[in-house]
């Protein structure tokens, strides 16, 4: 297949630290995206500011490198705009979840048809190692130099609450099961987010002792585990691991808020205003 | 899919608020989409776009808050939809930041901000010019910025279509500055058919451009790329980065300068279609009241009263304020020996105007910010004073 039609050759090589996990998650998302039905044409990819809004100058799409934290905003106005259009974002832990987590619940909220890539390697990078709302509390970050107090978010059960219709779990360790999430949550008509667990050697791993790529890599596969067996295990087990996988799917393509938008659209013209 | 109908008012005589008629005016002028958040005394324009829109095809968006209705509204514009939002002073505070980035991206979008008593919550139901020098320095950065204030409820409408199509024509952000008496005040108004209106819609690329050549911030003649919309095949690249022409960022001092010039260069190489203003100055006028927005009703009113006893006083009502008219003031300080400048702030444009008049005549101000307008007669008084 060819996969170079979907990036922005003359781009590369990315800035991404040697070890950084962000160009898995590129990779998974390019072989996903070859295998959906989507016109290339007709698709726009959004990003925010962070190492994970570099991702967009890669790809070959109409691509729009917004605000910190501001992606899911725009990307509502482009979605609402030009409904034929497949709007994915790509977002970070600090551009999703902190400065834009208030848009990041909303569009769930709305169930407006956007697919959410969240990279989330559980620290700011770019700006060199400061504690985010994904950081593990008793972490090690350049704001936390006595240990992070805050407590981080579980994104999924977050998203999942506050309305979204399609939520998943994927790490780069495993960039087989991240391109089948991927690829479920371009089909999927609805607000889809994909939590994908990535690696910051550098920013995050230098900080807390957690060794290279390969090492922070092993760590990821212990702390993870299929959501399958996941609901087998007892409570205080559930706490130890973070469940990978298809996390909520609900199929309901009619509560999908530009159609409904459009059936406001038909009403007001069949039947006459105010 | 069902086709965007094209709005196709009937002129018809209205009795409306300042409010409805920014709706009405930015229908004429082709706007499909609204994206915004509720704001004394703003939220009538929201209210008015929520019942219009889906009647055209359009769309609107009740966002999670101001921050996100100025991000919609970009997006809105770069899949190719004439965009506005509005909103008052504190949520003009914070659109700031995504209203820089449609400058540096080129978005043509509007901004409406019906003006109230600041800082901070204020008085949200008072009339205010307090965010004058908002609009022109609110953003982090050096940049321009169109900004237009109606004085009446006509205006209110006119100037909505002139902010659209300059927004269209020029790939830039325009804010339209009411206040809250002009966005709540009720005039007759006379809306135009639209064969009526002129209306200007952005340039965009030819059908047959080839993919690979395009340029999306290319460097021509007029200064203003052809704008491709989101979806039309080009897969073109937008950040509020420093871009070179092919849109990506390359990280160079070079590339910056030439981008801030060329983005200065577009609005500054053609303010003769960009200055609005009106005045009434005779020859042997002695004074010139010079006014924008609900205090140039005042500043009207208190001259042709004057002018009734002789008064040798003349008007000049400034309909852009921003980038502010300065060949046109200086012309003004050299005819005249006095300038009054009525504000309801605590004097913010004077300052330009002081600079433009540049000693050739005394400028003074006639201010109140505290939510009450100016009347007829504390101007009278100092035009009887000075003359």
């Amino acid at each position: 297949m060819d996969f170079e039609k979907y990036l922005r050759m003359d781009k590369l090589p990315h800035i991404w630290c040697p070890g950084c996990g962000h160009g898995t998650i590129l990779n998974s998302f390019i072989r996903a995206f070859a295998e959906s039905d989507f016109d290339q044409d007709k698709t726009v990819v959004i990003s925010g500011i962070g190492c994970s809004g570099r991702a967009t100058g890669y790809l070959n799409f109409d691509t729009l490198h917004t605000t910190h934290g501001r992606a899911i905003a725009f990307a509502t106005g482009v979605k609402m705009a030009n409904p034929e259009l497949n709007v994915i974002v790509m977002t970070g832990d600090g551009d999703g979840s902190a400065i834009g987590g208030n848009h990041l619940i909303h569009a769930a909220r709305r169930n407006i048809d956007l697919t959410v890539i969240l990279f989330n390697n559980q620290i700011y990078g770019m700006t060199g190692g400061q504690f985010s709302p994904m950081t593990p509390t008793g972490d090690l970050a350049s704001t936390a130099p006595y240990g992070n107090i805050d407590q981080n978010f579980n994104l999924a059960e977050l998203v999942a609450g506050a309305g979204g219709t399609f939520i998943a779990r994927g790490a780069t360790f495993d960039p087989r099961q991240l391109k089948k999430l991927y690829l479920a949550a371009l089909k999927h008509k609805g607000f889809s987010f994909v939590e994908s667990l990535s690696q910051c050697p550098v920013s995050y791993g230098r900080q807390n002792k957690a060794g290279d790529a390969v090492e922070m890599l092993k760590k990821q596969e212990e702390d993870t585990i299929n959501f399958k067996k996941w609901q087998q295990l007892s409570t205080e087990e559930k706490k130890l691991k973070y469940p990978l996988g298809i996390l909520k799917e609900l199929d309901n393509p009619e509560s999908e808020y530009t159609v409904r938008y459009q059936k406001i659209i038909e009403q007001v013209n069949n039947e006459g205003a105010l | 899919m069902m086709k965007t109908k094209i709005f196709r008012p009937e002129k018809r005589a209205v009795l409306i608020q300042g409010d409805q008629a920014v709706v009405e005016g930015a229908l004429a002028a082709g706007v499909e989409f609204f994206a915004g958040y509720p704001i004394t005394p703003a939220s009538e324009i929201a209210e008015g776009f929520a019942r219009e829109l889906p009647k055209i095809g359009g769309k609107f968006l009740q966002m999670e808050d101001e921050i996100a209705g100025m991000a919609a509204v970009v997006g809105a514009s770069l899949a190719g939809k004439k965009a506005i939002t509005a909103t008052s002073g504190p949520g003009f505070a914070l659109k700031q930041e995504n209203l820089g980035f449609a400058t540096m991206v080129e978005a043509p979008v509007v901004v409406v901000n019906v003006q109230r008593v600041g800082p901070s919550t204020g008085l949200p139901t008072s009339p205010s010019q307090g965010d004058v020098m908002q609009a022109r320095w609110g953003r982090n950065g050096d940049q321009e910025i169109i900004a237009l204030a109606p004085a009446s409820v006509t205006e209110s409408y006119e100037l909505t279509i002139k902010a659209v199509n300059l927004s269209e024509k020029f790939r830039q952000p325009v804010v339209l500055m009411l206040d809250e008496v002009i966005g709540h005040l009720r005039e007759k108004i006379y809306l135009s058919t639209s064969d009526e209106i002129e209306i200007i819609d952005r340039k965009r690329p030819a059908a047959d451009q080839d993919p690979d050549q395009y340029l999306p911030y290319q460097l021509t003649d007029d200064l203003i790329p052809p704008m491709a919309d989101y979806g039309s095949g080009l897969k073109y690249h937008t950040s509020g980065l420093f871009h070179d022409q092919s849109g990506f960022p390359d990280g160079k001092n070079e590339t910056a300068k030439l981008m801030q010039d060329r983005l200065h260069n577009k609005l500054h190489n053609n303010l003769d279609q960009i200055i609005l203003y009106q005045k009434d100055i005779r020859k042997d006028d002695r004074v010139a009241v010079l006014s924008y927005g609900s205090a140039a009703r005042t500043a009207i009113s208190a001259v042709n009263t004057g002018r009734k006893d002789n008064l040798k006083a003349g008007w000049f009502k400034l309909q852009t304020i921003w980038p502010f008219a300065e060949k046109e003031v200086a012309e003004l300080a050299a005819q005249v020996e006095t300038i009054i400048v009525p504000e309801l702030n605590q004097g913010q444009l004077i300052r330009e105007v002081k600079r433009a008049a540049a000693g050739q005549a005394k400028v003074l101000g006639i201010n109140s910010y505290a939510g009450e307008l100016i009347k007829p007669e504390e101007i009278r008084a100092l035009l009887e004073e000075v003359l």
